[in-house]
């Protein structure tokens, strides 16, 4: 069982959050102007790193709230995200 | 229709609402009392059905938190703590979410208070009284039995009175509240999941039954 860093709560089972794939996919400035090849890139396409993976999670038996965090693919260590620009998201 | 008149319709339909009611677990309070075991190594149970809660949602800092704040007389509490007492509190659930917990017939005095200090600026609150019942977990083994089904860490360095947490209990989510050093606990839990929780907790009193 991992223990995860909820930033509003603090250690938790895993068995409290869901996972939420990578974080900072952002939703195209402009979808119109994306062919299918661009549009399946970014809707199907994750990095699969093994190593540091910048990821989304969610407390839903806790606070309900997503939050990111660095996850070692490898190792399965996690460091608390580097706040960037998640405020509010 | 006069608006007394309607007033006095609206107070007669909450008093046959109230009449008919029914705790979710109200056909099991004499299974609970005899279940339930005092002195040294005893934990009782017992359902608090009813009690008025209101999902208060407002902005941390805020002008208008601050006014609610003054409005119910209790500081809207820190990340994962209680402020007030067993009778009027206000619990942590998110970080610009809380629960306010009073006796039960309080929720339209509160949520008028509420709304009041609300205006003009933003937030809201919404009465959920119906969505959990609470049940009372008491007596010196009560963390013992807590323990069984819950990975937080209840050792009173951790968790003690005036703290609060959303979790799972076994496999369901409560609000779980220390009340005391005893310990008490108040687990606020959805009616729909309260007989499984009772039968956990049921399960994982018994061995404190014969002291």
């Amino acid at each position: 069982m991992l223990l995860v860093r909820c930033p509003w709560c603090g250690d938790r089972d895993e068995a409290e959050f869901r996972y939420g794939g990578q974080a900072d996919v952002d939703y195209p400035a402009d979808p119109h102007q994306l062919d299918d090849a661009a549009w399946g890139e970014y809707l199907f396409v994750r990095a699969n790193p093994a190593g540091s993976f910048d990821e989304r999670w969610v407390h839903t038996a806790g606070c309900r709230r997503w939050f990111s965090l660095v996850r070692d693919t490898a190792t399965n260590e996690m460091r608390p995200d580097i706040p960037r620009r998640r405020e509010g998201r | 229709m006069t608006v007394p008149h309607k007033v006095e319709t609206d107070t007669a339909a909450a008093e046959v609402a109230t009449a008919l009611r029914h705790g979710p677990l109200e056909h099991r309070a004499a299974e609970f009392e005899r279940r339930s075991a005092s002195g040294a190594r005893g934990v009782r149970l017992r359902e608090e059905p009813f009690l008025t809660q209101l999902d208060l949602r407002t902005s941390p800092g805020s002008s208008s938190a601050a006014s609610v704040a003054d409005a119910l007389g209790l500081p809207l509490p820190a990340a994962n703590r209680v402020s007030g007492d067993e009778h009027d509190a206000v619990l942590w659930l998110g970080p610009d979410e809380s629960l306010i917990v009073a006796p039960d017939g309080r929720a339209e005095s509160l949520l008028r208070t509420v709304r009041t200090a609300q205006q003009g600026g933003s937030g809201s609150v919404v009465d959920v009284s119906a969505n959990r019942t609470t049940l009372r977990l008491s007596g010196p083994m009560a963390r013992e039995v807590l323990e069984k089904l819950c990975s937080l860490d209840l050792h009173p360095r951790a968790f003690g009175p005036g703290d609060c947490a959303q979790t799972l209990l076994g496999r369901v989510v409560v609000v779980l509240w220390q009340l005391d050093h005893e310990p008490g606990y108040r687990i606020m839990v959805r009616c729909s999941f309260a007989e499984y929780l009772a039968d956990l907790l049921l399960d994982a009193m018994a061995e404190f039954l014969d002291g």
